[in-house]
Order: C-alpha cells, then structure tokens, then sequence
C-alpha cells in the first residue's frame, strides 16, 4: 500500500508527532514498505479463526475495591516537567 | 582466575567462602567498566557510588549470617526497568531526564536479595530494534568485533556480559530482544512464558509480548537469575500465578529420550549453510546424550514477521500515548497551545524507528482499517500458536536457529527497517505464541558467535534450562569469550 504525503501528515497528526517537512517523503517510502511486508497477511483465509486474546488464555483477575496505595502526591509529580501547586501545568485550553 | 571472569554461581560461592567480599568484585567491575566501556558502549548509567555502598551493605548483611545466594554479587538492568532515584531512559531523549518514583518488580526482587546493581545497560530506544543502533546515547558496539552490531534491544545487557563488565543483566525480549543479543554475543539468554515476570515497572512497549528474562554466561546462571526474576504479582494484571519451581533444581536431569522437533521452516535452503552447519553439529551433541530428533512443521511461520509488525506496533502507538510533556518527560520549549506542547515534545523526544512504529500503528489502528490489520494479526497469532501446540503433542522442544546470520556491521541495515524487521524472522513467532524460548552458544563462524535456538513448551522454563545445561557440561562454547578485553 503506497502512503501519499497527505497520509503521512495525517497519520503524524493522529498520532500527535510533529513529523519535520524534510522528512516526510522518507517516511513516505518507509511506512509504505513496512505496510507492503504486513500485507503478506492478506494471502491467509481467516473467516474462521478467533482472533487470539491471550496467549495462555488467562482472563483478568478482579481484586477487592480496598485501597491498597497511599497518597504519595509530591513523590510522584516529582519527575514532572511544568506543576504548581500539586497540579501539572499545560498551556491554557479553556479560554 | 581473575574475579570478572567468574560465574554468578562461582561468585556466590566466593563470597559465601569469604574468598572475597563483594565491595571487592563490585570495584574490580566498575574498573573494568571505566577500562573499556567508554568504547563498548554498553552502560547507559554506571552507579558507582550506590554500588560501592549496596555492596558493603551486602558483606555486612552475610557477615551477619542472614544472606541469600545472590547477596553481593553483582548484576546489571536493562535501562527500561524502573529504579527508584536512578534515571530509567530506555536509551530515549524522551525519558533521558526521568527519575522513577519506585522500583520495577524484577528490580525489587533483586534488592531484596541483596544484588548489587552496577548501572544501567543501553538499548534499542523504547525497545525498537535489533542492533542497538537506534539509542540516543549511540550504538553499542560487540566485543567479538567492534565494528559490528551488539543485536538488540537488549545489546547492552549482552556486551556487559560478554565483555565481562558483570556477570549477568536483566534484559527484555518483546520480538527477540534477549535471544538475538544473546546470540551475537555468545550468552545464554532466556525469554520466559508470557505472564512468568511482572512487568510492573518495565516501559511499556507492546505489552501482550514484553517479557522479561535473564542474559548471563551459563544455563545454570540463567536459572540463577530467572528464580529471582519470576515472580506472581498483582501489580501486573498479565502475571501468570503458577507454580515457580527451583530453576536449579533441575539442571543435572538425565536428557536421555528427550524428543527435539526440528521445524523444516526454520532450517530453510536459502539460510546461510555455515549458521545450518553449526546449529545442526549442536543439535548433534543432543543425540548424543540420547534425545531423539525428529522433523516438524510450522507451516504458518512465514506469518510471523507481517502479523508481528501490525501488533507490536499498533500496542506501542498506544503505549506511547502517555509520553505527552505534561506529567514526566521530555517537554518542548514554550508551547503554544496543548497540540503544539503534544507534537512537538513527542517529536523531538522520539528517534526515528520509535516515530516510524508509532505511525505504523496509528494508522493499522484507524478507523476503516482496524479489522485489516489489527483484527487481521490477532488471528494470524492464533494460528502461529495452534502450530506450536500441535507440534508440542508429538516433541518435548523445539530446536532451530536464534538468527539468520551472525552479528552484522554497523550501519549495515539502518538505511532500511524492512531488511532490519526480518532479522527477527526466527524469534517472533514465540512472543506471538507467548511460549519461552532460549538462546545457547553453539559455536562461531568466522569468529562470530551463533545460537541455538530452545523452544519449550509453555511454563517449562525448567526443562529448557536443563537441556541447555546438560549441553553445556559436553561443551565449550559458552565459555568462549571475545579477544582483547582480558
């Protein structure tokens, strides 16, 4: 499957990556031909198969609706790049 | 003999003999890793002082008469596990200023322990790879011949091991990433049942894959290491609670009568016939002990690499979501609006392969095109399963290569992912499946070393691990070790 360069800014902007105008054609040629070797997937008849949802067939476990963590506010916001006040900073969203 | 060429299990009994004390190993390996790491490569972070100190406390802890086999000696994590106070940067500008805030289980098991961590090995970035040429901090190189590929992801975690800079290192294996770097490196390396470790704490990459598993010198070290990394955990939703048995107590087993299935798919005429030659003297050896070898099919191995290259993409488009400049992380100067803080921060702290996955994924995730790829490759898994578990009815494993090919240059491959992707044409077929696989020296090919290949069936980590020992005992090879870093 060939990616077009309208593909290629469209699938950066989904994936919300600012992708350098220089670039694009090569990713052009590269996703196109990693798209080209997952085709091979196509040459198998699958209409009968269950997709596989785990490998041993496990199934998720439920626990208690205890809480089991303690309120560790300022270890964990320690790491952040931009907070204030115990809350992360980002560039206003409501105007 | 020099302290660095010991095994872990030498080195439990040195200390447990007070032949030496484990400030003593721990310094003469931070020597040898400011001796020749600065041009291997294969440390992304180096603990000296945290290590001079773990270890004291370790001498002090069996001074007192409480330790444990692993208390003092010596080990190395992969840089995606989590260590509380030391960065964790899965060898990403993304992650090259976070410092987590808690330990990755397999972390913490080995603390309690009282392992001594030297540092943190460099990667793949996020994992992405199988030379170790997409770091940010650069390639890491391979002992056997400098100018060549460590494998990767794990390449650190290998070239630490082989170089002799500590005697084993935890490593992650989500398509290969342990067994490769094992291979090209001359290791024992051992990727566990799916669900066997907790992945509590280990970055995410695509987490129905990840596993992690041991690298070391020896079977009988990697058993070491794997009793102390598996774990049940609830913190991990996909930790298997089964039974953990003593990976050592098994490993002098008598073999004999063991059935090896040989899949004509994995030993193909096209496949370079020195790797065949090498692989088949081995398997060789395990007639010889008294296993029966038989020829098996995996007729949906072909299947392997396009279905893995939907799935681990697509879960890492996901996964990487949550690298988004707010809460840890890279974060880009003076955004304009919450879109801008997004593409940019993601954009300058991703390397390319990482960006190329992601975009993979996004777009086999997208609407019109889910059941194409995503469905499509759920499906293909099971199919690639049902072969391994018919297969498994009539053989106790399965042997074949670990790689197409030795260890290649550096460089080589970069300019295509395409030509990249099929080096892994013989290890992904398992994560698909989530059975365990191991990589055993076999022997070198123009002084390159190659791997044979274990496959066992599900939960039987024990059984591996005994052939490979057994192999082991009537070989050498893992005892090779690579020229000029005596």
């Amino acid at each position: 499957m060939a990616l077009d360069r309208s593909d290629v800014t469209n699938i950066a902007e989904l994936a919300r990556l600012e992708i350098a105008e220089a670039d694009i054609p090569q990713y052009q040629t590269d996703l196109s031909n990693i798209l080209d070797l997952v085709e091979q997937m196509n040459a198998v008849n699958t209409d009968d198969v269950q997709p596989m949802a785990h490998p041993t067939d496990a199934v998720q476990r439920l626990r208690k609706d205890e809480v089991t963590e303690t309120n560790q506010r300022e270890k964990y916001m320690a790491c952040a790049p931009a907070k204030e006040e115990g809350l992360f900073l980002v560039p206003k969203v409501i105007e | 003999m020099s302290l660095h060429n010991l095994t872990i299990s030498e080195i439990s009994a040195g200390l447990e003999k007070g032949d030496f004390t484990s400030v003593e190993i721990t310094q003469h390996l931070l020597d040898r890793i400011k001796q020749f790491d600065g041009e291997l490569n294969s440390f992304i972070t180096v603990n000296d002082e945290q290590a001079l100190a773990d270890a004291k406390a370790a001498d002090e802890r069996r001074a007192a008469g409480n330790a444990t086999p692993w208390t003092g000696v010596p080990i190395a994590h992969k840089d995606l596990f989590c260590t509380e106070g030391t960065i964790t940067s899965c060898a990403s500008k993304m992650l090259s200023n976070f410092v987590p805030p808690y330990d990755a289980t397999v972390v913490e098991n080995f603390k309690k322990e009282g392992a001594v961590c030297l540092g943190k090995t460099n990667m793949d970035e996020f994992a992405m790879g199988s030379s170790n040429e997409n770091s940010f901090y650069g390639p890491c190189k391979n002992p056997w011949d400098k100018e060549r590929v460590a494998g990767g992801s794990s390449g650190g975690s290998a070239v630490a091991v082989a170089a002799r800079l500590v005697p084993g290192a935890t490593a992650t294996d989500t398509g290969g990433s342990i067994r490769q770097p094992a291979a090209f490196n001359g290791l024992t390396g051992l990727k566990p049942t799916y669900g066997r470790c907790s992945r509590w704490g280990m970055v995410a990459y695509a987490s129905s894959l990840d596993q992690a598993g041991p690298i070391a010198r020896t079977a009988e070290d990697a058993a070491m290491m794997l009793n102390v990394m598996a774990s049940f955990d609830t913190k991990d939703s996909t930790s298997v609670d089964a039974e953990k048995p003593d990976y050592t107590a098994t490993l002098s087993n008598d073999i004999k009568g063991k059935v090896i299935g040989l899949p004509k798919e994995f030993f193909r005429d096209d496949l370079d016939p020195a790797i065949t030659e090498t692989v088949r003297n081995a398997i060789a050896e395990f007639e010889k002990l008294g296993c029966e070898v038989k020829e098996i099919s995996l007729p949906n191995t072909h299947l392997a690499v396009p279905a893995y290259y939907v799935d681990a993409p697509a879960e890492c488009s996901a996964n990487l979501s949550r690298m988004d400049g707010v809460r840890f992380g890279h974060r880009c100067e003076d955004p304009q609006d919450l879109n801008d803080l997004y593409k940019r921060s993601r954009g300058e702290g991703f390397g390319a392969e990482v960006k190329r996955r992601i975009m993979v994924g996004t777009h086999a995730l997208s609407a019109g095109f889910y059941d194409a790829y995503y469905a499509k490759a759920q499906k293909l898994r099971r199919l690639i399963k049902d072969d391994f578990v018919a297969a498994f009815e009539g053989v106790d494993f399965i042997m074949a290569p670990v790689t197409p090919t030795p260890a290649f240059k550096i460089g080589e491959k970069t300019d295509d992912p395409v030509a990249m992707y099929m080096e892994d044409i013989f290890t992904l077929s398992l994560n698909l499946a989530g059975l365990p696989g191991m990589s055993v020296p076999a022997g070198e090919v123009n002084g390159l070393p190659v791997g044979l290949q274990i496959i066992g069936n599900y939960w039987n980590e024990a059984g591996m691990l005994n052939m490979a020992h057994q192999f082991q005992q009537v070989t050498d090879h893992h005892t090779h070790a690579p020229q000029g870093i005596e």
